[in-house]
């Protein structure tokens, strides 16, 4: 059966046609990667199809996902919009250099746990006052030390927090390729079992998994233990016609005139050797930018005043700006 | 349906993409929820469990163009067909053979099918080399019945009166036409499965290859060379930054903390931490780029170049007749575009030792330190010129470790006008090193025992 479905689909000129998966709920932005797409755009992110794919299958996988892509092409952004489509509360997490897991974890709260010593020091004299010798004493105290090590005391950090949340949330856990390599291996017991072992309290497993999702820049690349257990997505610069959608998404009030001619310049912009090309946020930055400043098109002189919006470097600043008629032009 | 995922797993680890057995698990639970309905969900489905970055998302979707859209058989249509369906005795004639019909009645699907049932019998997804490819289609051939037509186009020759001739015209050239296909369909299988096996057994050769020796490095390596050596120092500084990285654990510092307590009557408002200070390591490596060595210094330069993307700080150097500092070179281009630069300012000169070390010490000297690590890639000839021991004693007392790399075999050193035994005095290592292989593991025990971590 499956067989010859398979057949079927793979030669190109019979491939057969399914009718999408009827009586769909129309409320539920989880019954297909298309209601995914339209419940994604309502909250005002248009995501290209693959991108809608790779997080559908993550939420029916209950697996992490794992975002590349330069800066600014919306990674974050897909993890917030996708909390607010699902309802769901967001913990992130933004990862450094040195960051480790009494920060990302949990930490006892020193601090709380001397003061307290120092405040019931009166009252463990009592208690050790009428103990017979050492030993005894020894024991009592052992009994008071448990007290310390104990929920009044503990500081949860964001990913204690997410496996915490009984009714699921979404976990951003941002550019983990800043994190160090012994911070990477750490996150691979939380990624996949949903759970982290604490030496003092036992293991603490998470009732609804988290929907992770992890950002990378690419400043190093990631070990492939982490990676496997991860989907990958790669969200590359959109095309002009997604730029455009998304563009009139963020910037209400924008005019389509002016939204063609801008993305059509960056556009133009990314074809060129630039240290940093303009990503879909400068985009967007601009857009708003040029609304602010009422510009119902594109002159070169207000493009040339609004360069530093899109481009984030003096050299690239000074190598466009004399062609900047020119770019015009060529469109 | 699994075999044939299992398959499409095989292609994709030809083409360098890396399926763990847990890959290939998760690919199989994405496509139970997604169905084979849709081309678009199920490829992107694939693509999101089984590439994990960018250039294998590229390869992926190569490979699952050619493995999923396998061309239909393009048989020229028998020249029957200009008489119409083919006649009753031909049909009777070839009754034997299912295949014979099928050509001459042009039935293009059914030919596939069968070719591709005959495939599996013969074993032409196992192909492995390019040389496999004439044997492997002949097999495929004589499993999907060639001989039985072999033999009516025989009986058909022999009928009196040639009246069997026009049907063995038409199988012979079906038979040929038969015969290109199965040729395609063999090098196409070839391409999914064996390409990859081809370009390590070329990787391999090459990482044993002798980098000076006559020629050097065939133009056509070049590039796989380069990515080859890009591995390798991508390989060696994560390694290596891992060492580096002490991690600053979250520990208290309980001495530190009672003792600032005291300001306060005892009570710790402050809590204060462990602390690991770690020492920056730096590299300075001065590379050779003259005549003499003129076969290797690409390849150096090339691991200069890769060492420099990976390691923080480091000082590049090159010299042939002077010394000038590259790093700006290496820093503003693209591989190929650097070397040719570097090339193009220094390269190929007369060599001058003592000239190089004496610019060295001019300008950089002071940045030397007991952190400092230099490397030198060099053969050590120095056209009998002086070769200033005095600098090279001065480098090797300020700097914790002075590596030398000699494209060279030992016994040749001191022979000439080669200064490398005089040198070698003022080094910690002094090594040979002809072959990428030889490199990496040098550079490796370098970084393990001479860079401070």
């Amino acid at each position: 059966m499956a067989q010859s479905g398979f057949q079927s689909f793979i030669s190109k000129d019979r491939i057969l046609t399914i009718s999408p998966p009827a009586a769909a709920n129309a409320a539920d932005p989880l019954a297909s990667v298309d209601t995914l797409i339209e419940g994604l755009g309502s909250v005002g992110y248009i995501a290209s199809r693959r991108i809608a794919t790779a997080l559908f299958m993550a939420v029916k996988l209950e697996k992490p996902i794992l975002v590349e892509g330069s800066a600014g092409v919306g990674k974050t952004e897909l993890a917030l919009s996708t909390a607010t489509l699902l309802g769901l509360p967001l913990i992130r997490m933004q990862c450094y250099e040195g960051l480790d897991e009494s920060k990302a974890l949990y930490e006892w709260k020193y601090g709380k746990q001397l003061l307290y010593t120092q405040i019931l020091k009166d009252r463990m004299g009592e208690a050790l006052a009428d103990a017979p010798d050492m030993d005894a004493a020894m024991d009592r105290l052992h009994g008071m030390g448990d007290l310390f090590f104990s929920e009044p005391f503990l500081e949860p950090r964001p990913l204690m927090k997410a496996l915490r949340h009984d009714d699921g949330c979404v976990l951003l856990i941002d550019e983990v390729d800043k994190s160090d390599e012994a911070f990477e291996a750490f996150l691979l017991e939380v990624l996949s079992a949903y759970q982290v072992s604490v030496p003092e309290l036992g293991v603490i497993k998470a009732k609804t998994p988290p929907l992770v999702f992890l950002t990378s820049n690419n400043v190093r690349d990631l070990g492939d233990a982490l990676k496997r257990r991860c989907l990958h997505l790669h969200i590359p610069l959109p095309e002009a016609a997604l730029e455009e959608r998304i563009v009139a998404a963020r910037v209400p009030g924008i005019e389509a005139k002016l939204t063609r001619e801008l993305v059509a310049f960056v556009q133009t912009l990314r074809t060129m050797d630039l240290r940093k090309s303009p990503s879909i946020s400068e985009t967007v930055d601009w857009a708003r930018a040029l609304v602010l400043l009422h510009a119902g098109s594109l002159a070169p002189e207000v493009v040339r005043d609004t360069l530093n919006v899109i481009l984030k470097f003096e050299q690239d600043i000074t190598a466009v700006e004399p062609q900047v008629v020119e770019l015009l032009h060529r469109r | 349906m699994q075999h044939t995922l299992e398959q499409f797993f095989r292609a994709l680890r030809a083409a360098d993409v890396r399926v763990s057995p847990a890959e290939a698990i998760d690919a199989s639970r994405a496509v139970a929820v997604t169905g084979y309905g849709d081309r678009t969900l199920f490829r992107d489905a694939l693509c999101s469990t089984l590439a994990k970055s960018a250039e294998e998302v590229d390869r992926f979707e190569s490979v699952f163009e050619s493995f999923f859209s396998r061309d239909a058989v393009g048989m020229p249509p028998p020249s029957a067909s200009e008489q119409g369906e083919p006649s009753e005795e031909d049909m009777a004639a070839t009754e034997s053979s299912p295949l014979a019909q099928a050509v001459l009645q042009g039935d293009n699907a059914q030919i596939q099918q069968s070719m591709e049932e005959a495939a599996a019998r013969a074993g032409v997804a196992d192909i492995r080399l390019s040389t496999q490819r004439s044997r492997l289609t002949r097999r495929l051939l004589e499993e999907m019945g060639l001989e039985e037509i072999e033999r009516i186009i025989a009986n058909a020759r022999r009928m009196p009166n040639g009246e069997g001739q026009g049907l063995a015209d038409r199988l012979d050239q079906a038979r040929r036409d038969l015969f290109t296909e199965a040729q395609r369909y063999v090098a196409r299988q070839h391409d999914l499965y064996a390409a990859g096996s081809a370009r390590e057994l070329r990787e391999e050769r090459l990482a044993k290859k002798q980098l000076n020796a006559d020629g050097g490095v065939d133009p056509v390596d070049y590039q796989l060379m380069q990515a080859l050596v890009k591995k390798m120092a991508k390989r060696l500084a994560t390694k290596y930054a891992r060492r580096r990285r002490a991690a600053q654990k979250g520990h208290l510092d309980v001495r530190k903390t009672l003792r600032r307590s005291m300001a306060h009557g005892g009570i710790p408002f402050q809590i204060e931490w462990k602390v690991k200070k770690i020492d920056r390591p730096s590299i300075v490596a001065i590379c050779d780029v003259s005549k003499s060595v003129a076969a290797a210094a690409q390849f150096l330069l090339t691991f200069l170049y890769s060492l420099n993307e990976v390691v923080d700080r480091m000082d590049a150097f090159a010299f042939s007749g002077r010394l000038i500092s590259v790093n700006d070179v290496l820093d503003d281009n693209a591989v190929e575009g650097a070397i040719l630069k570097v090339l193009q300012e220094i390269g190929f000169q007369q060599t001058d030792y003592g000239r190089s070390l004496q610019d060295f010490a001019e300008q950089h000297l002071d940045s030397l330190d007991r952190r400092t690590t230099v490397i030198f890639l060099g053969d050590g000839r120095s056209n009998f010129a002086d070769p200033r021991l005095d600098i090279m004693r001065q480098i090797h007392d300020r700097s914790r470790a002075v590596i030398w790399l000699n494209p060279e075999p030992e016994s040749y050193w001191g022979q000439g006008d080669s200064v490398m035994n005089r040198y070698a005095r003022f080094c910690h290592v002094a090594k040979q090193c002809g072959t990428i292989e030889q490199l990496e593991r040098i550079i490796d025990d370098v970084l393990r025992s001479y860079v401070p971590h």
